[in-house]
C-alpha cells in the first residue's frame, strides 16, 4: 500500500503542476500583456505601469511563474483588480456557496439514483424498468440549466413555494439557506441522477449474473436477499468510480446554475471577472476548481485502493 | 459485390427493425432537414425585429410565437438549428482527427515514452471540467461561435484518443495483424490498413454520442454569453434571452429547450441503436 501510495503521489503532483502550468500560459497568451488586456486600449500609462509591476510583468516568464505558485502554496492569489481585495477573501466566501450546493446535488444525484437503479435491475424488463431507463434517456437529454428555469416557473413563479434566485447567507439560518439551494441542486442533480442510475442498473445486472449470486439462491436465499446481501455491495464499485467522476461535474456545471439562481458563488464570481476582464480572478478560480477536481479524483482511487487490494497491483 | 449489397440490405433491415434507432434517426433528421431548409427558407427573417409584435403567444401566423424583440420564435429554432449542428460537427470533427490518430499512435508504440506522455496528456485534458477549458479560452481570446468550438474540440481529442487506443491495442494481438507485420507492412500502414477500418464503428457510435454532448456544451456556452454572438440566432442565448421573461412568456423558454432535448434525445436513441446493430454481441438492454 505504501508502495502505490507513493506511486499516486508522484503522479497527483505531476498532474497539479501540469494544470497550473497550462492555466498559467493561457493567461500569457492574451494579446498584449495581461496588464494592458485587463485595462484596455485607453489605458492611463500611470495605471498600466503599476499594474505590471504589481503583477510583476518585468520578471522573465519561469520566474513569474514559480512566484505565482509559491504564492498558491500560501494561500495567496494576488489582489483582484476590480474588488481591490485579495483574491482568496473572495474565493473562500463564495467557496461556502459553490461546494454545499456541489454536495446537496451529488446526495441528491445519489439519493434518486440508487432506488431507481436497484428497482430497474432487480425487475428487469417490467414497466418499472422501462419507465426508469425511459425516463433516464429523458434525464440526460435535458440541459439543467432549461430544466433550471422551468423549476423557477413551477415552483416559484407558479406555486410560490420557493424563491426565484438568491441567497439569504448562512447567517439567516441553516433552513432558509438550504431551501434557497434546494432548486439548484435539483437542476444540477437531474442529469447526474439519470447516468449514475444507468450505471447502477447495468452493474447489478452484470452481478446477479455471477455465479456466486446462483450459489447465494442454491443456499436458500430468496432473490431479495441474494440481491441486499451479495448482489449489491459487489455492484457499487463502478458506480462509486462514477459518484467520483460527478463531484467534477456537478462542481463545473454549478458555474452556470448559480447563473440562473443568481447564487453569489465561484460561478457568478468567475463570469463577472472575465466581463471585468479581471484575469487574476479568472485564472484564481479556474485553478481552486480543476485542483478540486484533479484532489477528489486522487481520494477516489485511494479509497478503492483501499477497498480493493487487486487494484494496487494494477497501473491502469 | 453482391455478397456487399446482400450485407448492406440485412443491415438496413435490421436497422429498420430497432425503434430505438429508427426513432432516434427520424428525430435527428428532422433537425438536421430544419437546418438545411434555414438556409433557403425561413417563415419569417429570423433577425427582422418588429417591436409590435413582440412576445406573442404561438399561433397559425407565428408557430412558436415571437420574442421580446418581436422575432419569430420557429425561424429562430430553424436557424439555430444550423449554429448548434455546425458547432458540435466541427468540434467532434476536431476531435476525431486530432485523437484516433494519437490513439493509434500510442496503441503502435504502446508501453513507450510516447504512448506514456500522449496518455497522461489524455489524463490533464480530462481533469479540466470541459466548461472551465471553455471559459478559459473564451475569457482570453473572447467569446464567439469560433472559440466555443475550440473549447469543445479540444475535450473531445483524449475522449478519441482512449476509445481508438484500447481498442487498437486489442486488435494489434491478433493474427491478422501479425499477418499483415510478418507481410512487412509498417505500424503506419496496419494503423491506416487494417485497425482504423475495424475500430470505424466503435468511431462512430462514440462520434454520435459525443455530437450530442457538443450540443448540449454549445448551448450552455451560447447560454452564458460565450457561444454564438447577437445578430446569430442560438438555443442557448434564445434560453438567456428567454430567462427574465419566464413568468410573462414561458414560450419563449419552452420551444428552444425542446429543440435541444429533442435533438439531444435523437443522437443518443441514434447512437446506441447503432452500437446494438454494429455489435451484436454487446447487445442487451442498457
Amino acid at each position: 500500500m505504501t508502495a502505490y501510495l507513493l506511486r499516486r503521489l508522484v503522479s497527483l503532483s505531476l498532474s497539479l503542476v501540469a494544470a497550473s502550468l497550462v492555466i498559467f500560459l493561457v493567461m500569457e497568451v492574451v494579446p498584449g500583456d495581461p496588464a494592458s488586456f485587463m485595462l484596455g486600449i485607453n489605458a492611463d500609462p500611470g495605471a498600466l505601469a503599476a499594474l505590471r509591476l504589481q503583477m510583476g510583468l518585468d520578471e522573465p516568464l519561469p520566474l513569474r511563474y514559480l512566484a505565482w505558485v509559491a504564492g498558491l502554496l500560501q494561500g495567496d492569489f494576488g489582489v483582484s483588480y476590480t474588488y481591490r481585495v485579495p483574491v482568496s477573501e473572495l474565493i473562500s466566501e463564495r467557496v461556502m456557496i459553490s461546494l454545499p450546493l456541489t454536495l446537496y446535488a451529488l446526495a441528491l444525484s445519489t439519493l434518486i439514483a440508487f432506488p431507481a437503479g436497484i428497482i430497474a435491475a432487480a425487475r428487469r424488463n417490467s414497466a418499472a424498468d422501462l419507465s426508469v431507463m425511459g425516463a433516464t434517456q429523458l434525464g440526460v437529454a435535458i440541459p439543467n440549466f432549461w430544466f433550471a428555469m422551468i423549476l423557477v416557473l413551477v415552483f416559484a413563479v407558479n406555486l410560490r413555494w420557493f424563491s426565484a434566485g438568491g441567497f439569504p447567507g448562512w447567517d439567516a439560518g441553516f433552513g432558509p439557506a438550504l431551501k434557497a439551494l434546494t432548486l439548484p441542486a435539483i437542476a444540477l442533480a437531474l442529469p447526474q441522477a439519470s447516468i449514475l442510475a444507468r450505471v447502477m442498473r447495468s452493474s447489478l445486472i452484470d452481478t446477479l449474473e455471477e455465479d456466486f449470486m446462483r450459489t447465494a439462491r442454491a443456499k436458500g436465499l430468496s432473490r431479495s436477499q441474494a440481491l441486499w446481501r451479495h448482489a449489491l455491495r459487489n455492484a457499487l464499485i463502478p458506480v462509486l468510480t462514477i459518484i467520483g467522476l460527478q463531484f467534477s461535474f456537478l462542481l463545473a456545471g454549478g458555474i452556470i446554475i448559480e447563473n440562473v439562481f443568481y447564487l453569489p458563488g465561484l460561478g457568478r464570481l468567475v463570469f463577472q471577472a472575465i466581463t471585468q476582464r479581471d484575469l487574476i480572478v479568472v485564472r484564481s478560480v479556474v485553478i481552486i476548481l480543476v485542483f478540486a477536481v484533479i484532489v477528489v479524483t486522487f481520494l477516489v482511487d485511494l479509497a478503492y485502493a483501499a477497498a480493493d487490494p487487486r487494484l494496487r497491483r494494477q497501473r491502469r | 459485390m453482391s455478397i456487399a449489397t446482400s450485407t448492406d440490405r440485412t443491415f438496413l433491415r435490421m436497422a429498420l427493425g430497432h425503434p430505438a434507432f429508427v426513432i432516434g434517426f427520424v428525430l435527428s433528421s428532422f433537425f438536421v432537414a430544419l437546418a438545411l431548409i434555414s438556409f433557403v427558407w425561413t417563415p419569417f427573417d429570423p433577425t427582422k425585429l418588429s417591436i409590435a409584435n413582440k412576445l406573442q403567444t404561438p399561433s397559425l401566423h407565428h408557430w412558436f410565437g415571437t420574442d421580446h424583440f418581436g422575432r419569430d420564435m420557429f425561424s429562430m429554432i430553424m436557424v439555430g438549428a444550423r449554429v448548434s449542428i455546425a458547432v458540435a460537427f466541427v468540434a467532434v470533427g476536431i476531435g476525431m482527427i486530432a485523437g484516433v490518430p494519437l490513439g493509434l499512435y500510442a496503441a503502435a508504440r504502446r508501453g513507450s515514452f510516447i504512448d506514456e506522455l500522449i496518455m497522461r496528456g489524455n489524463d490533464l485534458v480530462f481533469a479540466f471540467p470541459s466548461l472551465l477549458l471553455a471559459i478559459m479560452i473564451t475569457a482570453v481570446f473572447g467569446p464567439g461561435a469560433i472559440n466555443a468550438i475550440i473549447a469543445i474540440g479540444i475535450f473531445n481529442v483524449p475522449v478519441f484518443a482512449r476509445l481508438s487506443r484500447g481498442a487498437a491495442l486489442s486488435l494489434w494481438t491478433r493474427d491478422f495483424i501479425l499477418a499483415a507485420r510478418v507481410a512487412g507492412k509498417g505500424a503506419a500502414r496496419i494503423s491506416a490498413e487494417h485497425i482504423l477500418p475495424n475500430i470505424a464503428n466503435l468511431l462512430i457510435v462514440q462520434g454520435t454520442i459525443q455530437f450530442s454532448l457538443a450540443i448540449l456544451a454549445e448551448a450552455a456556452l451560447a447560454y452564458v454569453g460565450l457561444g454564438a454572438q447577437p445578430p446569430l440566432p442560438s438555443w442557448g442565448r434564445m434560453l438567456a434571452d428567454a430567462q427574465t421573461l419566464i413568468s410573462l412568456a414561458p414560450h419563449m423558454a419552452l420551444f428552444p429547450g425542446f429543440a435541444i432535448i429533442i435533438t439531444v434525445l435523437g443522437l443518443n436513441l441514434m447512437g446506441d441503436g447503432l452500437r446494438d446493430l454494429f455489435d451484436p454481441k454487446l447487445r442487451r438492454e442498457r
